[in-house]
């Protein structure tokens, strides 16, 4: 894989907005993308895209679903006071990143602002110490408010603007790294899997509103009823501040989720795997939760074996997130191998254990 | 509508326990629809069939807020817990009234050290008994605000509000209603309180294409209040997001866009706390499209909850509105 | 309190019982590893069960008959797995000291100097800490965090990042109490190994053993969803906070009023938890029993805490549901402690309600 495919392919995907609940820019970027990787696209009704594809196996056959969560995290209007936008969260956003950044408001028009924070006293005294609470900044877009109120209401979805640097010759930096990353890997995946042969039916998921309520991925298994499947999603990259305990170096491997959420088997099959292509891993350990879209989906109707593959990411949740193009290859190439390699009756030695016969 | 709105919050009604005020909707509106039945959990599932037409499930809650009593002491005063969200400012001094008719007064212990608010475990109900023996209630009883019903002239007051105004939105719309483009499921949901539960298992029962909950939300327009645009007497409310959910922008298009058709006053709303049955509806099976028809009140979750008469009666319009015309559920811009 | 002749017939607990509790409750098996007990459980139901089934996550589905004929189809729950910690990094192989992280609700003030056992071979450590003589009267006032404590499991390389452990605390019969760790809820899991001994003519029972209840309800959750049943009941443990009170007024009579469960006042019967209000008709009918019966019970204060039920009554278009509990006092600590004269009301309690369990309890609405 050419890391200049990667690159032109990842500054597509960070591109679009698509803000939890308004996924429809990076949608249409991905059904553009995925239309001759697949035998077939959909839409789920939560807005999910849905690319199948048919094994070779004897029918009738299993089916994986691998998911990748579309959204991103961002600002939304709330208000609008004297021309100046009041501004509530999409996702998880912590306040302190705001003051000074850069955003595009998605009214009838987008329109550039910047974030501000007023100076003391313009604030309340609760509000002076302190970070200033997300309730009391402001988004100026520079235009008085006649101007402001006929192109922008509330509801209006606010993006950090776009922003895709090189540093070096293997990091990238851009918003919407969290989950574009994991979108580009599967696409590589699907990219690789023309080229190869597999027995089971596939379906790749970019879901929505992960950011949110997990609703994208956890309705698509529904709908799908998938007997196994795999979440890519990011995790954090060791970095200033962070403790190096829960974090995992930048460019020197992928992680593979373990806990609870995790079938331990897939755990094992993508351990041996990931040797086996001498792909650099960490276990990452998940003694509850593992904080994406597997949370839902393990526990969808009868039940699905999950597995959770993870790109360390660092500055998660703003808008210069840091990714190595390197481990978004590994994550691809993990992923294809996975999915090439499934036996049609794989799901008999995932079993839990035998029970005995009456 | 006040007369209705008035005998549907005096009827107590608190989570897991709505059959009073079930029955009494029931009764109502048995002779306007095809269809009726009752779930496992209680919802109350209303149908006017129509072949050939998208499935809209429109739900409103039954249930209000309420306490559940979990000791009486040697002197008869009962300790309790909350049904759903009840916040302890509220109760200091409140009357209640339990489902057997026992009524009693919230009293709290004194704390000498700080003046704060106390929390609902330093509360307890007074149904003036003197003895545990001669106390006329017991662990597991259930009890509700015990406020009245009070017309303002506009503006009306009373507990339960939350969502008793949204029933009544309902049942006055199915009286008003002749044709619809939708088959249509009126849904009077239990447990929506402590957590959506009716309206979970009740949207897997219906499996609706469209989904719509007709709930309170809160308003910014009291003195430091919450900080928000939702106004009373301004129009009601179609709600973008709240912490629960994002509403489908393809539905609050077409609320927008009928709302302005119809000359309807209205507000966009954004709530930063709460959820509705809403949610559940939207991540039900495969997912559902879904938004909320917002009533904006004032006091939500206090004793005495105040909306404004238009807005609700504009909430009836707007909502006899969308059901002439469905949705397009096309991919938006 | 009458006794008839239905009783005759009813289960008791006897040392073969307690024996099988031993078993479990000295069985290792966190949220997410539930291996060990499940194979124990099957071990156990093989001569009672015609068929079983283990699911996607790991739940055992126990099926009494084959077929399934009877017009009522009730589904009994109970949780194999136990709370614990997963070690989540190596600090120091050589020495064998890892950082960890629970699983499950613990307070983190009853770790510091506990045995434990981690990983499959259940290497034997501890969790310690600094010796007191080595601390500051000011550090002493600051409890313990899970940050800053750590598993030592002694020379290293024994174990690795992933492994789960729990407490280390031996099984034991006191008189007429038992001490053990994991009792939640390995003495709902013995009662519902009991229950399938027994024949129910008017109904289906179908027993599901489920994994995963301490981080979420979820085993419990897809088990409903693929058996379906007309109503659940969950069998638990639950706390007792009975202990007695330390605050005192010279002017008013002050109670222990939130012991939620007492030890020895018998079965517990869960009216609202944090997550299911129990279906009314069911609280009626295990009530309407114990009375008949001459069964002790009580009622488990309202408020806070969850059982399987929470995922069981939300699935599908609903399954009415109820709890019943075991009393146990210092759940998810060390060594928690029950009578078995409460595990005894509690199995019987359950059994007549099922033998007493007919279409008509579901008749009225809710």
């Amino acid at each position: 894989m050419k890391t200049n495919n990667l690159s032109i392919l990842l500054k597509r995907l960070t591109s679009p907005p698509g803000l939890s609940g308004y996924e429809e820019s990076i949608a249409r970027e991905v059904e553009a993308l995925w239309k001759p990787l697949v035998d077939h696209l959909s839409r789920n009704r939560l807005g999910s895209v849905l690319g199948f594809r048919a094994g070779s196996g004897e029918s009738p056959r299993p089916c994986l679903m691998m998911v990748a969560h579309q959204d991103a995290i961002g600002l939304m209007v709330s208000g609008i006071k004297e021309g100046f936008l009041r501004l509530t969260e999409i996702g998880g956003v912590d306040q302190r990143i705001l003051p000074g950044q850069l955003v595009q408001v998605h009214g009838k028009r987008t329109l550039p602002a910047v974030v501000v924070q007023p100076p003391p006293f313009l604030l309340p005294p609760e509000a002076q110490e302190g970070s200033v609470p997300l309730s009391y900044l402001w988004a100026d877009t520079g235009l008085e408010e006649k101007e402001v109120r006929r192109w922008i209401q509330i509801g209006d979805p606010v993006s950090f603007n776009r922003n895709y640097v090189e540093l070096g010759s293997d990091v990238v930096c851009s918003p919407s790294l969290d989950n574009r990353a994991s979108l580009c890997a599967l696409t590589l995946c699907l990219q690789e899997l023309q080229a190869r042969k597999h027995a089971w039916d596939i379906w790749a998921v970019a879901s929505t509103q992960e950011e949110e309520t997990l609703g994208g991925a956890a309705t698509s298994a529904f709908q799908v009823q998938p007997d196994l499947a795999v979440v890519i999603d990011v995790t954090h990259a060791s970095g200033p501040g962070s403790p190096a305990h829960k974090t995992y170096p930048l460019g020197k491997g992928i992680t593979l989720g373990w806990g609870p959420t995790v079938h331990p088997k897939l755990y094992e099959v993508f351990k041996e795997l990931a040797e086996k292509l001498e792909i650099p891993f960490k276990m990452e350990a998940m003694p509850r939760y593992s904080g994406t879209d597997a949370d839902r989906l393990q526990t969808i109707a009868e039940g699905i074996p999950t597995m959770v593959i993870s790109i360390p990411l660092r500055y998660m949740h703003t808008p210069v997130e840091m990714v190595s193009k390197k481990d978004i290859q590994r994550a691809a190439r993990l992923l294809a191998e996975f999915a090439a390699s499934l036996e049609i009756d794989f799901m008999v030695k995932i079993q839990w254990d035998e029970t005995p016969k009456p | 509508m006040k007369e209705l709105l008035k005998t549907l919050v005096e009827i107590p009604a608190p989570s897991g326990y709505e059959s009073q005020v079930r029955n009494q909707i029931r009764e109502w509106i048995e002779p306007l629809v095809d269809e009726m039945r009752v779930d496992s959990l209680g919802n109350l599932v209303a149908v006017r069939k129509q072949t050939d037409a998208p499935r809209l499930m429109l739900v409103a809650h039954m249930d209000e807020i309420g306490l559940m009593v979990t000791h009486v002491d040697q002197q008869g005063f009962a300790r309790f817990v909350a049904l759903g969200g009840v916040m302890p400012i509220h109760c200091v001094g409140g009357r209640v009234r339990f489902l057997n008719g026992v009524q009693g007064v919230i009293g709290v212990e004194k704390n000498p050290t700080s003046s704060e608010i106390p929390p609902l475990e330093k509360m307890f109900i007074d149904v003036g008994a003197s003895s545990a023996e001669d106390c006329p209630i017991r662990i597991g009883d259930v009890a509700v605000f015990d406020r009245s019903f009070v017309d303002l002239g506009k503006r009306v007051v009373s507990k339960a509000m939350d969502d008793r105004v949204g029933v009544a939105v309902l049942i006055e719309a199915l009286r008003r209603i002749e044709k619809s483009a939708f088959e249509m499921y009126y849904v009077f949901s239990v447990q929506e309180e402590v957590g959506v539960r009716g309206a979970t298992v009740a949207a897997f029962g219906v499996e609706p294409d469209l989904g719509l909950a007709i709930d309170v939300t809160a308003t910014g327009d009291t003195p430091k209040g919450h900080r928000m645009e939702v106004r009373l007497g301004k129009g009601p409310a179609i709600k973008i997001r709240d912490a629960g959910m994002l509403a489908d922008p393809r539905v609050i298009q077409w609320m927008v866009q009928t709302a302005e058709r119809a000359r309807i006053p209205y507000q966009r709303e954004i709530l930063e706390f709460g959820g509705t049955d809403a949610r559940a509806i939207q991540l039900s099976r495969s997912g559902v499209p879904a938004g909320v028809l917002s009533i904006p009140c004032r006091y939500v979750h206090a004793p005495s909850e105040m909306v404004d008469m238009e807005d609700v009666e504009n909430a009836v319009k707007l909502l006899i509105n969308l059901l002439q015309t469905a949705p397009n559920l096309e991919r938006p811009k | 309190m009458g006794r008839n002749t239905e009783t005759l017939n009813q289960p008791t607990i006897t040392p073969e019982q307690i024996r099988v509790l031993e078993k479990l409750c000295n069985a290792v098996a966190v949220s997410g590893n539930e291996t060990e007990v499940r194979r124990l459980v099957m071990d156990q139901i093989k001569p009672t069960v015609q068929e079983m089934r283990i699911d996607a996550l790991g739940n055992l589905l126990a099926f009494q008959k084959k077929e399934s004929r009877k017009p009522l189809r009730v589904m009994v729950a109970a949780h194999l797995d136990e709370v614990g910690f997963m070690l989540t990094s190596e600090e120091d192989k050589e020495e064998g000291i890892y950082r960890f992280e629970l699983v499950g609700g613990i307070d983190p003030r009853w770790l510091a100097g506990k045995p434990v056992q981690v990983g499959t071979e259940r290497r034997k450590g501890v969790i310690g800490c600094k010796a007191i003589h080595l601390t500051t009267a000011e550090e002493r006032r600051n409890p313990f965090t899970v940050e800053a404590l750590r598993v030592d499991l002694g020379g290293g390389g024994k174990a690795k990042v992933g492994d789960w452990g729990t407490f280390a605390t031996p099984f034991q019969k006191i008189g007429g109490s038992i001490r053990a760790k994991a009792l939640d809820n390995r003495i709902g899991v013995a009662t519902a190994i009991e229950l399938l001994k027994y024949e129910y003519p008017a109904l289906d029972l179908l027993v599901a053993f489920t994994v995963q209840e301490e981080v979420g309800l979820r085993g419990a959750k897809v088990a409903a969803h693929a058996l379906n049943p007309d109503l659940a009941i969950v069998l638990d443990c639950t706390p007792a906070y009975d202990l007695p009170l330390q605050v005192e007024d010279s002017f008013y009579p002050l109670e222990n009023e939130r012991y939620n469960t007492r030890l020895g006042y018998g079965a517990a019967i869960y009216l609202s938890d944090r997550a299911t209000i129990s279906d009314p008709r069911l609280v009626a009918h295990f009530v309407r029993t114990a009375e008949k019966m001459g069964i002790a019970y009580q009622f488990r204060q309202a408020g806070g805490g969850a059982t399987d039920a929470g995922a069981i009554h939300l699935q599908r278009a609903g399954i009415p549901s109820i709890s019943i509990s075991v009393p146990g006092r210092y759940l998810h600590t060390p060594a928690s402690l029950v009578r078995i004269a409460d595990w005894e009301n509690t199995l019987r309690l359950v059994y007549h309600a099922l033998q007493s369990l007919s279409v008509d309890v579901l008749q009225t609405e809710r």
